[in-house]
C-alpha cells in the first residue's frame, strides 16, 4: 500500500476527465440563466455625464443594461473591512481605467458581448494621478496597515545613526512592478435569487468571506445567502476579497428577476480583482568589516488606489530575518488612479525580500565574503523585533542541504568568470521566508453505516490540495483507506472556515477535523465495547483501535469487527461528530515562521540579453508536510511563480490614459513549459510541536519568496550587473553585456 | 475535406461577416469602436452537425459562436475550459480530425461534418487515456483548470511525430500555460505516458 502521506489527489480524476465543475459551469435549476458581459471606462478620472443604451438595447437577446442609473441600490457600509466597497454601480464617479460602468444582460454570452459594445459612454473628465511618488514626497502613511494590528513602521536601536557610522554601507533602491495574479479560471460568479434568498456559485478563496459581503451590500442575514465553490481554477490571492463583479452579477440578476451568470474576460481581469502593486524600497544595510550587520533600514512605498486602502507589507521579513541591533522599517502609500491592489502570493515577503535579499548578495560582494557564509554570521536565533523565540527554525539546515544538492562550492566567486561555451554562467542563492498563520474553523465528521465517511468544512481547494488532505485526515484517525473517504469543501452550508490565503488552510481546518474525527472514533470504540453481541465486548475503549475499516483489539488484531457490522447492529445511520479548532496563546509565545534557502544556476546570452534559469533547488523548513506528493508540487509551483516575477512579468500602464497595454496573457508573460527547467525541493525534517496541534507550517507561499532575488544575484554573478528593477528583461541587460 | 486551421484573418472576416466586428474589438463601449449608423444585426442561425466525441450532434448556432463556447454553453461539455478566450493560454484544447486546436479560435458554425474530441472522450469508460492516468500519478496538476487543455495538447503532441525527450515536450507544449506550475509533472507524465519515461 502506498503510505498516506505521499497519496494522490482525491479529485485528480475529476480533474483529468473534465468532471470537475468550476463556478461557470453550473448552471441553475431551469435552464434560464441570462449571461453578463462589463462595460468598463476607458478614461482614468472624472464622472459619466451620460450614458446611451439605446443601440445596445436593440440587439436581439437583449434583456437589460444596467448602469448606475437603474442599478439596484445597496448598502455599503455592512460589507465587511475587507470587501471593496467601489466600483458597484451606486454613482457617476470614474476613478480609474476599466472600472465598471455598465453590465450587458442578454439571454447568450455573444449578444450580451455586442450589446457591450454598443452601450455609449460620455465622461467629464478630471485630471488623473497615473504615476506613483519615487520618494516619500506626495505620499502617506497607511491608516489600516495589516487590518490595523500594528503599526506601519518600527524601529530598534539607532538604526540612522549606526548606519552613518558603518564601516561598509549599502545605500539602493529596489523596483517591482505590478503584476498580476492571472489563475487560468477567470473569475466567474452565477447568481440566482430564490425570494429573499440568494445562491451563488462562485470561483471563490473564502466562500464565507462572500458571503458576509453579500449579505452586508443586500441587507440579509447570512443565512439567506449561500455561496457554493467546489473547485477553483486558481486563485493566488485574486479569489481572496470580494470583488464588486461578484456583487454586480447578483444586483443583476435582481434587476432582471432571473439567474444571471458573469464571467471576467482575460482583459477585465487586469482591472477588476486587485493586483501586486509597485513597490519602490530603499534598502540601507551597515556592517563591519567582519560582515556583522549594525543596521537595517527598509523603507517602502507601494502604489495604491484613489479609493480604499491596500498597503504592501514590504519591510516586514527585514524586521526578524536577520540579527542586528539596529532596525528601522517603514512603509508609505502613494495614490494614483488605478483599481484596489490585493494580496498576491506572498504579499510583502515576495516584493520584500526581492529588496533585503538583493542587499544582502551587494553586501555579501562589498566585503568579499560568500552569501551564505554572510547569512549564518547574522544568522538570528530568535525573533529580534517581537523578543520572543521561534517555535521552531530550521535555517541552517536548509542553507546546508540546498547548497550541498546545489553543489554550492562549484561557484567560482568573481561575476563573469563562469561559461557554457558563449553563454555566461551565474550562481545566486536567497533566504526565503514566511509567517505562519492560523485562524478559527469548524468541521464535521460522519462515519456511515457503509463503513464510508464523509468530512465537511467549507474551507476551499484552489488547487491546493485541501480535498486530499481532508480525506487523509479522516483515513488516519478512522484507518479508512482513501476511496472511502468523500471530502466536501467550498461551501457556506458547511461548518465554517477561513480564506484560503495567507497558507493557513492546512493549519487552520486540520485540528477542527482532527477533532471531530477524535470523537466519532471515540464514540465508535464506545459503542463496539458496550455492544454484547461485538467481539469486543467489554474491553476498555482505550485497549481499542481502529485499522483498514475496522475496530480492532490493538493487543489482538485479530479480534474485532467492521463499522458496517458495528452500525447495522446498533441500528444507526452514522455516527457524527462535530470539530472545531482555533488559535491559543502560541502566537503570544513564539514568533513563527517557515524559512527556507533559494538556489539558482542562471545562464545569460550575451549578445541577446536572455537569461534563463538552468537549474534551481529549494530547501524548506515548514514543519509536518502533509502530502509529499501535493507538497512538492506547491512548492515547485511557488518556485515558478517566483520566475515569472524575476524575469517577464509585469502589467504596463499607459502614462497617459491609465490603461493596461499588455492585458492579455499573450503580452502579460507568466512562465510556459520551456522557461522552466529541472526543480528540485528538499523537504527538511522539522518538528513543531508549538505552531499547531498538527505541527503543519503551510508551504503555498514560502517557496515564491526569495525566488527573484536568487535569480537576480545569479544574474549579477554571470555578468556582473546588478539589476535593482524587475523583470531583469533583455532590455537592462544588453547595454552592460556588450563591453 | 479541408483540415486546417483557421487564421486570425479568417476569423475576422468571417466574424465581420455576420456584422459582428465590433463585438471582438475588445471593451471599452465607446461610440468610435462601432460602425456608424448600423442598426445591431440579427444573426442568423446556422445548422451543422459535428461528430463529438464519436457521436453525432446536431447544433443550431449564432454564427458567432466560437466551438468553445458551443460545447461549455451549448453542449454542456464544461471540460473544456476557457481561460483567455483570444487564443494565448491553451486550456480550450481540443483536437479536430485529430490535430490540437484552441477552441475558442475555432467558429463553430464552419465544423459541419469536422471531428471534435475533447477530454470527456479521451477516456475508454472507465478506462483512464494513459496520459490522464499518468497526469494523476505524477501529480500533472494542482487547481485542475488548465489539465483538460494540457492533456489534449499531449495527446495531440503524441501523434505528430515529433521527438519526445524532455525538451522537445517544453518546446511543444509552450502553448498550454499553466499557473499552478505544475510544468516538471506535466513533462514526467506526458514521458510515462509516450512510454519513455
Amino acid at each position: 500500500m502506498i503510505p498516506i502521506t505521499t497519496a494522490s489527489r482525491v479529485d485528480g480524476r475529476l480533474k483529468v476527465t473534465g468532471g470537475a465543475r468550476y463556478a461557470a459551469e453550473f448552471a441553475p435549476a431551469q435552464d434560464n440563466v441570462l449571461h453578463a458581459v462589463l462595460v468598463q471606462s476607458t478614461i482614468a478620472a472624472g464622472r459619466v455625464a451620460s450614458i446611451d443604451t439605446a443601440r445596445a438595447k436593440q440587439v436581439p437577446g437583449v434583456v437589460a443594461i444596467m448602469t448606475h442609473e437603474n442599478a439596484p441600490r445597496i448598502d455599503l457600509g455592512k460589507a465587511g473591512d475587507m470587501t471593496p466597497g467601489f466600483p458597484l454601480l451606486q454613482d457617476d464617479r470614474v476613478m480609474f481605467n476599466g472600472q465598471h460602468l455598465a453590465v450587458a444582460i442578454a439571454t447568450s454570452f455573444e449578444a450580451a458581448q455586442q450589446a457591450a459594445q454598443l452601450v455609449e459612454l460620455h465622461y467629464n473628465r478630471d485630471e488623473a494621478t497615473l504615476l506613483m511618488s519615487d520618494n516619500p514626497t506626495g505620499t502617506s502613511v497607511p491608516q489600516r496597515f495589516r487590518n490595523g494590528m500594528r503599526p506601519p513602521a518600527s524601529t530598534r536601536g539607532t538604526p540612522q545613526a549606526s548606519f552613518d557610522a558603518a564601516a561598509v554601507k549599502i545605500d539602493q533602491i529596489y523596483r517591482t512592478p505590478i503584476e498580476h495574479h492571472n489563475p487560468m479560471e477567470p473569475h466567474a460568479t452565477l447568481a440566482e435569487w430564490q425570494g429573499d434568498r440568494l445562491l451563488v456559485h462562485n470561483a471563490s478563496q473564502s466562500v464565507f468571506g462572500n458571503r458576509k459581503a453579500l449579505a452586508g451590500f443586500f441587507g440579509l442575514p447570512e443565512d439567506n445567502v449561500r455561496i457554493v465553490s467546489p473547485f477553483v481554477g486558481g486563485g493566488f490571492g485574486s479569489k481572496g476579497v470580494s470583488w464588486p463583479h461578484i456583487t454586480l452579477a447578483a444586483m443583476a440578476a435582481k434587476l432582471v428577476g432571473q439567474p444571471v451568470k458573469l464571467v471576467l474576460t482575460r482583459r477585465q481581469m487586469f482591472t477588476s480583482n486587485g493586483y501586486r502593486p509597485k513597490t519602490v524600497q530603499h534598502v540601507r544595510l551597515g556592517a563591519d568589516r567582519d560582515g556583522r550587520l549594525t543596521a537595517v533600514l527598509h523603507d517602502g512605498i507601494s502604489q495604491n488606489s484613489a479609493y480604499g486602502e491596500f498597503s504592501e507589507p514590504v519591510g516586514l521579513a527585514s524586521e526578524m530575518l536577520y540579527s542586528c541591533p539596529n532596525v528601522a522599517v517603514t512603509h508609505r502609500l502613494s495614490k494614483v488612479n488605478q483599481g484596489l491592489p490585493t494580496f498576491m502570493r506572498a504579499p510583502g515577503e515576495a516584493s520584500g525580500v526581492y529588496a533585503l535579499e538583493s542587499a544582502m548578495d551587494e553586501l555579501a560582494w562589498a566585503l568579499g565574503m560568500d552569501p551564505i557564509e554572510l547569512r549564518l554570521k547574522n544568522y538570528a536565533d530568535r525573533d529580534e523585533h517581537e523578543d520572543k523565540p521561534f517555535s521552531s527554525k530550521t535555517l541552517r539546515a536548509c542553507y546546508e542541504q540546498g547548497a550541498a544538492a546545489f553543489d554550492w562550492k562549484r561557484r567560482v566567486a568573481q561575476p563573469r568568470s563562469m561559461r557554457d561555451g558563449r553563454l555566461l554562467i551565474g550562481l545566486g542563492m536567497a533566504t526565503a521566508t514566511y509567517p505562519v498563520n492560523r485562524s478559527e474553523a469548524a468541521a464535521k465528521v460522519r462515519l456511515q453505516a457503509d463503513g464510508t465517511a464523509i468530512v465537511r468544512c467549507g474551507s476551499q481547494d484552489i488547487g491546493t490540495g485541501t480535498y486530499t488532505v481532508m480525506a487523509q485526515l479522516v483515513g488516519e484517525h478512522l484507518g479508512l483507506p482513501l476511496d472511502r473517504v468523500r471530502a466536501e469543501l467550498g461551501d457556506t452550508a458547511l461548518p465554517q472556515a477561513p480564506v484560503s490565503g495567507g497558507s493557513q488552510s492546512v493549519a487552520s481546518i486540520s485540528p477542527a477535523i482532527r477533532e471531530a474525527c477524535l470523537a466519532v472514533r471515540a464514540q465508535t470504540l464506545q459503542l463496539a465495547a458496550g455492544d454484547p453481541a461485538s467481539p469486543l465486548h467489554g474491553l476498555d475503549p482505550e485497549e481499542l483501535d481502529v485499522a483498514d475499516g475496522r475496530i480492532l483489539q490493538s493487543a489482538e488484531k485479530s479480534r474485532g469487527e467492521t463499522y458496517q457490522a458495528l452500525l447495522a447492529r446498533q441500528g444507526r445511520a452514522a455516527i457524527e461528530a462535530d470539530g472545531s479548532a482555533k488559535p491559543g496563546e502560541e502566537k503570544q509565545k513564539f514568533s513563527m515562521h517557515s524559512f527556507g534557502a533559494q538556489f539558482v544556476e542562471v545562464a545569460v546570452d550575451p549578445d541577446l540579453g536572455e537569461v534563463r534559469v538552468r537549474r534551481h533547488v529549494g530547501a524548506f523548513a515548514a514543519g509536518r508536510i502533509m502530502n509529499a506528493k501535493t507538497g512538492r508540487s506547491q512548492m515547485i509551483g511557488g518556485i515558478v511563480f517566483g520566475m515569472g516575477m524575476a524575469l517577464t512579468e509585469a502589467t504596463e500602464v499607459d502614462p497617459r490614459s491609465g490603461r493596461v497595454t499588455n492585458a492579455t496573457m499573450a503580452d502579460y508573460l507568466v512562465p510556459v513549459h520551456l522557461d522552466v527547467p529541472e526543480i528540485e525541493v528538499i523537504m527538511v525534517a522539522e518538528q513543531d510541536d508549538a505552531v499547531n496541534p498538527l505541527g503543519a507550517k503551510g508551504i503555498g507561499e514560502l517557496p515564491t519568496v526569495g525566488t527573484a532575488a536568487a535569480i537576480a544575484n545569479a544574474v549579477y554573478h554571470a555578468t556582473g550587473q546588478r539589476i535593482r528593477d524587475l523583470p531583469i528583461r533583455p532590455d537592462k541587460l544588453i547595454d552592460g553585456l556588450s563591453i | 475535406m479541408t483540415i486546417r486551421n483557421f487564421t486570425r484573418r479568417e476569423f475576422l472576416r468571417d466574424t465581420a461577416a455576420t456584422g459582428g466586428a465590433a463585438a471582438i474589438a475588445g471593451s471599452g463601449g465607446k461610440a468610435w469602436a462601432v460602425p456608424a449608423a448600423a442598426d445591431p444585426p440579427v444573426p442568423t442561425q446556422h445548422r451543422v452537425t459535428i461528430r463529438l466525441n464519436g457521436t453525432e450532434r446536431a447544433l443550431q448556432l449564432d454564427p458567432r459562436t466560437s466551438l468553445l463556447d458551443a460545447l461549455r454553453e451549448q453542449l454542456y461539455l464544461t471540460g473544456t475550459k476557457k481561460g483567455c478566450d483570444m487564443g494565448a493560454c491553451g486550456a480550450c484544447t481540443v483536437l479536430l480530425d485529430g490535430k490540437r486546436v484552441n477552441a475558442c479560435l475555432v467558429l463553430a458554425a464552419r465544423l459541419d461534418g469536422r471531428e471534435v474530441k475533447t477530454i470527456e472522450g479521451l477516456a475508454d469508460g472507465d478506462q483512464l487515456h494513459p496520459l490522464q492516468a499518468a497526469f494523476i500519478e505524477h501529480d500533472g496538476f494542482q487547481c485542475g483548470y488548465c489539465t483538460p487543455g494540457q492533456i489534449m495538447s499531449a495527446a495531440g503532441l503524441l501523434n505528430e511525430g515529433r521527438p519526445l525527450d524532455e525538451h522537445s515536450i517544453r518546446e511543444w507544449m509552450s502553448g498550454n500555460i499553466c499557473r499552478c506550475g505544475a510544468y516538471p509533472n506535466i513533462v514526467s507524465a506526458i514521458r510515462q505516458a509516450s512510454g519513455r519515461a
